[in-house]
Order: structure tokens, then sequence, then C-alpha cells
């Protein structure tokens, strides 16, 4: 199922060549001060909820979506990954933090 | 699945702004550091900056400011970022861009280095050099910003707005996007410190304001997507109060040269807080227990409009800095708000016409403060 284009006009990236990475100035990190995953910017904090971390976490340029997808089927069974995810991955590409 | 902005009103601090050291080769008349800067010999040692990044850390720090003066000055900046990264602090490197060659960008990088701020005062070399008081600045910048983006890190640039810069919002943005920046602060002066000693000078006037904001808004369709542009609005001018630092001892730290600790980089100001130090507390004490932290934390220490008041938690009462500076009372409501008693303090400065004849700058160096009485710059009530 294709990812659904979060803004007004914009082609979503969650087709089958995309292999998602972090860009080069964004870190992942555990919290455990907090219990939470974060992503860390130059200027912002994003707290990413419930298992948004270990989706990113799966974006490291060698998977495509579907791979992602794939990976977290695996993990979650039953979980609506394959509706969730790709609109998850547009979105965090839109902002700039995957490429 | 949903990402969204950290709290305002963490229990724990996200962010340690670490002013290494208030030395700076630049001379900018609008600098909020204290009016007395710390000396060399004061600064905390490397060891002690590894420690306190590593408390940071464990008391929730995720991010760091790493700032002076100019951080470049320090010969073990290199180590300090190892430092933090080592405890898993994101650093950002906010710089002058003097000192900065191949060589000490490349050690910077090894150590972990996340991402840099370039400091700008004009757009025309001769303007920047004059604001900065140092010749040939602007040429470092220029360097400093093209190693800075060889090297891959995000770059911003930061301008702190006034008089002398304002009508230059255009081309400072054009700069920015030659010098390929990821995001320009656009930051209208706040006045404090060496800021405030300068206000006269650096006041801007309303039309001046209002034509950067269009400025300001026309580019900022051109360039989404591209380059993120921050205004920072200036409150002597809007009858609003800023939520300053996102309350007191909300969301981030100060770490002063010689370790004082600070909720705010400019509380230092303010004559009574007995602000603690890293030197004789833990960082988690200061954070939770210190009287210096918990003195303007929440809104139980608020009175007049601001008691009352449906924007208490959102504007948390202004700036106490700002407060003391301009009533002489760091409780007071800040005067910049439109519901302050005190708000005639700042319309009295904002809706006199244009200033002929600005005094010359008092330019930030060590002992530049002219004596009381001796001059017209306004110093901060109580001092």
């Amino acid at each position: 199922m294709a990812g659904q284009p979060s803004g007004a006009g914009v082609t979503p990236v969650s087709g089958s060549q995309w292999r998602p990475a972090l860009a080069p100035a964004l870190m992942l990190r555990h919290d455990s001060v907090r219990g939470t995953d974060l992503l860390v910017l130059p200027e912002r904090v994003v707290v990413l909820e419930g298992h948004a971390g270990q989706v990113v976490g799966l974006c490291d340029g060698t998977r495509t979506v579907r791979g992602i997808v794939d990976e977290l089927a695996g993990r979650f069974p039953g979980a609506p990954v394959a509706t969730e995810v790709p609109s998850f991955l547009d979105r965090l590409h839109q902002e700039g933090w995957l490429k | 699945m949903t990402t969204h902005q950290a709290p305002v009103n963490g229990a724990r601090p996200w962010a340690l702004l670490a002013e290494l050291t208030h030395a700076c080769p630049l001379h900018c008349p609008y600098c909020s550091n204290p009016l007395e800067l710390a000396r060399r010999s004061t600064e905390l040692s490397t060891g002690q900056w590894t420690d306190v990044l590593r408390q940071a850390a464990a008391l929730g720090v995720v991010h760091t400011h790493l700032s002076g003066g100019e951080p470049l000055l320090r010969p073990d900046l290199e180590r300090i970022v190892a430092a933090a990264e080592a405890a898993g602090i994101y650093t950002q490197l906010v710089t002058s861009g003097t000192g900065l060659d191949e060589a000490r960008l490349g050690a910077l990088c090894a150590a972990g280095l996340r991402s840099v701020q370039l400091s700008v005062q004009h757009a025309d070399a001769k303007a920047n050099d004059r604001i900065a008081g140092r010749p040939s600045s602007f040429a470092a910048k220029e360097r400093a910003a093209a190693l800075v983006r060889r090297a891959g890190l995000p770059l911003g640039l930061n301008v702190v707005l006034h008089r002398d810069n304002l009508d230059a919002v255009d081309d400072l943005i054009e700069l920015g996007e030659a010098w390929g920046v990821d995001r320009i602060e656009l930051a209208n002066t706040q006045f404090y410190g060496w800021g405030l000693l300068n206000r006269a000078a650096l006041l801007p006037t309303r039309d001046q304001l209002a034509r950067a904001r269009e400025t300001v808004e026309r580019r900022r369709e051109r360039l989404a997507g591209r380059i993120d542009l921050v205004w920072v609005v200036p409150d002597y001018f809007d009858g609003v109060a800023k939520p300053c630092m996102g309350g007191w001892g909300a969301v981030s730290l100060t770490v002063a040269p010689d370790g004082t600790v600070l909720p705010c980089p400019a509380a230092a100001s303010l004559p009574d807080l007995d602000a603690p130090n890293v030197r004789d507390r833990p960082l988690d004490w200061i954070w939770e227990h210190s009287p210096a932290f918990n003195r303007f934390r929440g809104t139980g220490w608020m009175s007049g409009p601001c008691g009352g008041c449906p924007r208490r938690e959102e504007d948390f009462g202004g700036c106490r800095c700002q407060a003391y500076a301009l009533t002489g009372d760091a409780a007071r409501t800040d005067p910049a708000c439109a519901l302050s008693p005190d708000h005639h303090l700042i319309r009295s400065l904002t809706d006199t016409g244009p200033v002929q004849e600005p005094p010359p700058y008092v330019y930030r160096r060590p002992g530049a403060v002219p004596e009381p009485g001796h001059g017209g710059s306004p110093e901060p009530a109580g001092r």
C-alpha cells in the first residue's frame, strides 16, 4: 500500500527504490533519563513516541521501505505497519530528516 | 506513531549553554555577556568541563551550544567536544569564525562536532567589521562558512539585528543563500549586558522593523524547504513579553566560564541571586534544589498582572533579567508586556521618533565600561 502524502502536492517518496537513511546532521539516540527515543537536530530535539525510534533505527540506507515494513511486520505481528510506516517515513523525509 | 516537540515544561533540562570563555576577538556592542567579563584565569579547566558535561548528560541534557565569547580561543575545545560526544550530548559550535582553519575544523569534526552556528554582523564586509570592531573579520567568516560546508556539517547563520543592520536584512538573507547555510536566525537585539549599555545606539525605529519584517515574510515563502528562516521578535516593540528561556529553570541551563550555573545567560546581572557554582555543588543539586533555580520556577512567585493572567503559562511572566534591568525588581512583570504597570519605561524609548545622532558604540572589551555618571549610556537600574 502506497504512503499517503502528508502535504498538498507533495509526491510520496516511499516508492520501491528509496532506501531511507538518517540525514547526516541528525542523531538518533535513546534517552534513558526520560525513557524515550530522540532525534536530535542542530536546533531542536524531537521525541519519538511508541515504536517510532525502532522505525527510524532501521533507516540505515540499506533497506527499502518495503524491507523496513517487512522487518517491522515480523517484530510486531498484527500491527498496521504496512499502512502507517510508509506515510511516517514520508513525513520524516519532508522534514528533511531522512534522505 | 507521532512526533512532537519536546515539552516546554520538562522536569529535566534538555540543553546546556556552555560559555567556555568570555575572551573574544570581536567586540560587538550588542553582546549580551555581562559587563564584568570573566577573566581567563578563572575559567574552568578541561577536566572540570568534562565533568560538567558528564553530569549534564546524567541530568537529561541532550544538546549543548559551545559558546562564549569565542570558544575557539580554548585550545582544549577539541577535548571538550569529545567529552560531550562521549557523554552522548549533541554539540553545536557557536563561533565568530575567527580562528577557524581547515586543521582546526578537522580536529573538531574528528572529536565529534555535529553542527556550527556562525555569527555575522552585516552583509557588507566594511559594515560588518565596523560593528564587530575588528578589521577583516568578515573575510574570516566567509572562509569559515566555506570550510564548514566542505566538511558537510549543518551550518546556521546568526545575525543580531539592530539600527545599523536592519535595513540590510534582504542582503543578509542573500548572503546566507550564497554561503549555502541551512538556517538563518535573525535575532532582534535583546538588551542585556553590553547590549543594554549600548541601547541608545542600537535601538531601531518602528519603520525599520516593519520593513525588515515584510522582507522576512516575502523571503520565507521563497526559501521554504531550503533554508529555515527564523525571526526572533523585538520584544521592546511588540508589547508582548517573550517566554524567556521557556521558563526559569524549566528547559535549559547556562554554565558561565568560571563555573557559575545560571537559569538564563543574563542572570549574572541579578545582584542577589546567589548563583551556584559547579566547583561547589553537583549539577543535579543545582538544578533541583538550589535557591537560584527555584526562585522564579513555575508561577507561584508571580504578582501584579502576571498572577491572574491567562498567558502566565505561555510567557512565564517574560524575562526576570529585563524586569530587574528596567525596574530594579526581578520579580515584577516584564515591562515589555503591555499589561505591565512599567510598560511606559519601554514605550518612552520606542515611541519617540528616530534618534538623529545615536551615541558611538561602547565596544565590548574588558575595562571599557564608562564610570557611572560619565557619558550618556543607560545603566541597569540598581547597579
